[in-house]
């Protein structure tokens, strides 16, 4: 007798939501399997921010369902919420209390009993490495530990889908390395489900599942492998000279060999197979002097957004939306720097 | 570590907790600021004093022998509600700016119980302080044992519940200090001056008694007012009040119903 396929964890349909004439979310539909760490690729503007708030209830799509389990929910349902846990981009905590009490009074928005929340705290705190210093007022903290504390507080009621908006903006490669050292470890041990939205490829990179998010809706989905071979083989990066047009350079090169050539900024990309092949090739065919450099590596997911979308990810698009009043001018500040 | 899944909380008990906490937090964080409590009892205990005495000399009530110290003593009760009312809405701009009320947001809990979580801690702090100021009742000619205890409390209640009520509609319509403080300028305070806290109205100038009995905040001056006399006010001060006490608590409760309605649907609007 065969056994039904359990259904996803979580899968949204259609999601739409516009903002005045401008489509935010175009029928943005995904599945998320338990366990999976499943990431939502895109730059500022793609609609990942607006992606979370529809996830986290902050704010209800004007159309599309979800499901939790298989099961129909309205979107901010309060099933849906307590089984989340979220953790925001900006800082979220009260910093006139400690620690301790930051995350006693999460436990408390979810019902969790004092005991149960004073031992759970307690883990947490051990986990996050603020064991030592639990009872000082948040405001004492450097901006490292006020981010494991928003990670501690976001698990305390134990919930099954941990939620995270652009969670290591702004960190550096070592604080980076760190924090998604703990995402695995905690997927690993509480079987937990991690949903993240995020620009960085090097963050995308980390994620079990991946959709590219292009202009409010999938431009592709699937493994970080499964992604990269829609690029074939090696990329080529030719930087080009001062002086020289980006545009009639890569006219000239797509003339001579074929294929697409892309550019971002002063920079062509060209996807071959057995690229070393083709350096000596491409440089002859072009001026002396034309090039700054060149250099050949395997494809990354900003080679592979680029591919689907046409779009540089780093690119300076508009940004999604008016920025909700809750976020922090700290955020606004980040998208600007940024974008 | 794990919760039990299926477990879902029952939406009122979600409720009542997120009210509670946040009441909870309120009044944590203000114990914990002994500044803010020395200010808040400091501040009208010199305002009635200096104002009190220097009007002192040159009031006459109409047709009543009450001293300006003694006549002036409820509405400074109800400056130190208003007060309290314009921080605790001025907490409610910070913390959305600082984010607080994000995780409170996605929390199981609805926007409504936010919305008087927050009243009933900023109410409860204006209430501690009023009560602080109240025991200086004795000294202002109202011996503390001839208070209708009852009446005072529900009037302060009500008035302190209503002001943060209308505090937080206004806060998460502006989200903006400034213009709060622009909106506070020119409504809150003129609505505490013309509400009987400081002079009562005359018969020349029947345009005030009129205003009187528009001000949501001279009833519950009103009431304070016939509270602290027991209940029954001297003869000549009737005038002084818009209405008796249980037209003026009717009053209070409608202006409460209606505020909380505003803050509710604003704080449902928007993220």
């Amino acid at each position: 007798m065969a056994i039904a396929p359990a259904p996803p964890l979580l899968s949204a349909s259609s999601l739409r939501h516009a903002y005045g004439a401008r489509q935010v979310l175009d029928g943005l539909s995904f599945s998320i399997d338990r366990g999976d760490v499943f990431g939502f690729l895109g730059p500022n503007g793609a609609g990942k921010t607006t992606t979370f708030h529809v996830l986290t209830g902050l704010l209800t799509a004007q159309q599309g369902t979800f499901r939790l389990e298989g099961r129909p929910v309205r979107a901010g349902d309060r099933t849906l919420r307590s089984r989340l846990g979220v953790v925001f981009q900006a800082g979220s905590l009260d910093l006139k209390l400690t620690a301790r009490e930051n995350l006693v009074l999460g436990a408390a928005l979810y019902r969790v009993a004092r005991a149960q929340a004073r031992r759970r705290a307690e883990q947490l705190l051990d986990f996050a490495e603020l064991s030592d210093r639990a009872d000082e007022p948040v405001e004492r903290y450097s901006g490292g530990m006020r981010r494991r504390l928003e990670l501690a507080r976001a698990l305390i009621h134990g919930p099954s889908i941990l939620v995270l908006d652009e969670p290591t903006a702004g960190l550096d490669e070592a604080s980076f390395q760190r924090a998604w050292r703990r995402l695995d470890a905690l997927r690993r041990e509480e079987g937990l489900t991690v949903l993240v939205t995020t620009h960085r490829p090097e963050e995308a990179e980390r994620c079990g599942r991946l959709l590219i998010l292009h202009g409010g809706r999938a431009a592709a989905e699937g493994t970080v492998e499964e992604l990269r071979r829609r690029v074939a083989g090696d990329v080529i990066d030719l930087e080009l000279a001062e002086g020289r047009s980006p545009e009639l350079s890569r006219a000239a090169l797509a003339a001579r060999f074929g294929g697409d050539v892309r550019l971002s900024g002063r920079t062509l990309h060209l996807e071959r197979t057995r690229g070393h092949e083709w350096i000596p090739r491409i440089v002859e065919a072009l001026p002396a002097g034309a090039l700054q450099s060149v250099s050949l590596r395997r494809p990354s997911l900003a080679d592979v957004f680029l591919q689907v979308t046409g779009r540089p990810l780093a690119g300076g698009e508009a940004p999604e939306r008016p920025l909700p009043r809750t976020l922090s001018p700290r955020k606004e500040l980040g998208m600007l720097l940024r974008r | 570590m794990r919760r039990d899944e299926g477990c879902e909380p029952s939406p009122l008990a979600a409720d009542l907790t997120v009210a509670t906490v946040l009441w909870r937090r309120d009044v944590i964080r203000f114990l914990r600021q002994p500044s803010r409590l020395l200010g808040a009892l400091g501040q009208p205990i010199l305002f009635w004093a200096i104002i009190g005495s220097g009007m002192a000399a040159t009031f006459r009530m109409p047709g009543a022998s009450v001293g300006y110290l003694q006549y002036f003593f409820p509405g400074v009760v109800l400056m130190v509600i208003v007060f309290a009312s314009i921080f605790a809405t001025v907490s409610v701009i910070e913390d959305r700016h600082a984010g607080f009320l994000l995780p409170v947001l996605v929390a199981p809990g609805s926007r409504a119980a936010l919305v008087v979580g927050r009243c009933l801690g900023a109410a409860t702090l204006a209430l501690l302080q009023a009560a602080l100021f109240l025991l200086l009742a004795p000294a202002a000619g109202f011996p503390l044992r001839a208070i209708d205890l009852p009446l005072l409390l529900s009037a302060l209640a009500l008035g302190a519940f209503s002001l943060a009520a209308l505090g937080f509609a206004v806060a998460w319509w502006l989200d903006n200090l400034q213009a709060f403080h622009a909106i506070q300028m020119t409504l809150l305070l003129p609505l505490w001056v013309v509400s009987g806290a400081m002079f009562p109205p005359s018969s020349r100038l029947p345009a005030f008694a009129a205003v009187l009995r528009c001000d949501p905040l001279s009833y519950a001056v009103g009431t304070v007012r016939i509270a602290l006399y027991g209940g029954r006010l001297p003869p000549g001060l009737s005038a002084a009040v818009p209405a008796g006490a249980g037209a003026s608590l009717a009053v209070l409760g409608g202006f409460t119903a209606l505020t909380l309605t505003a803050a509710i649907v604003a704080c449902r609007r928007r993220a």
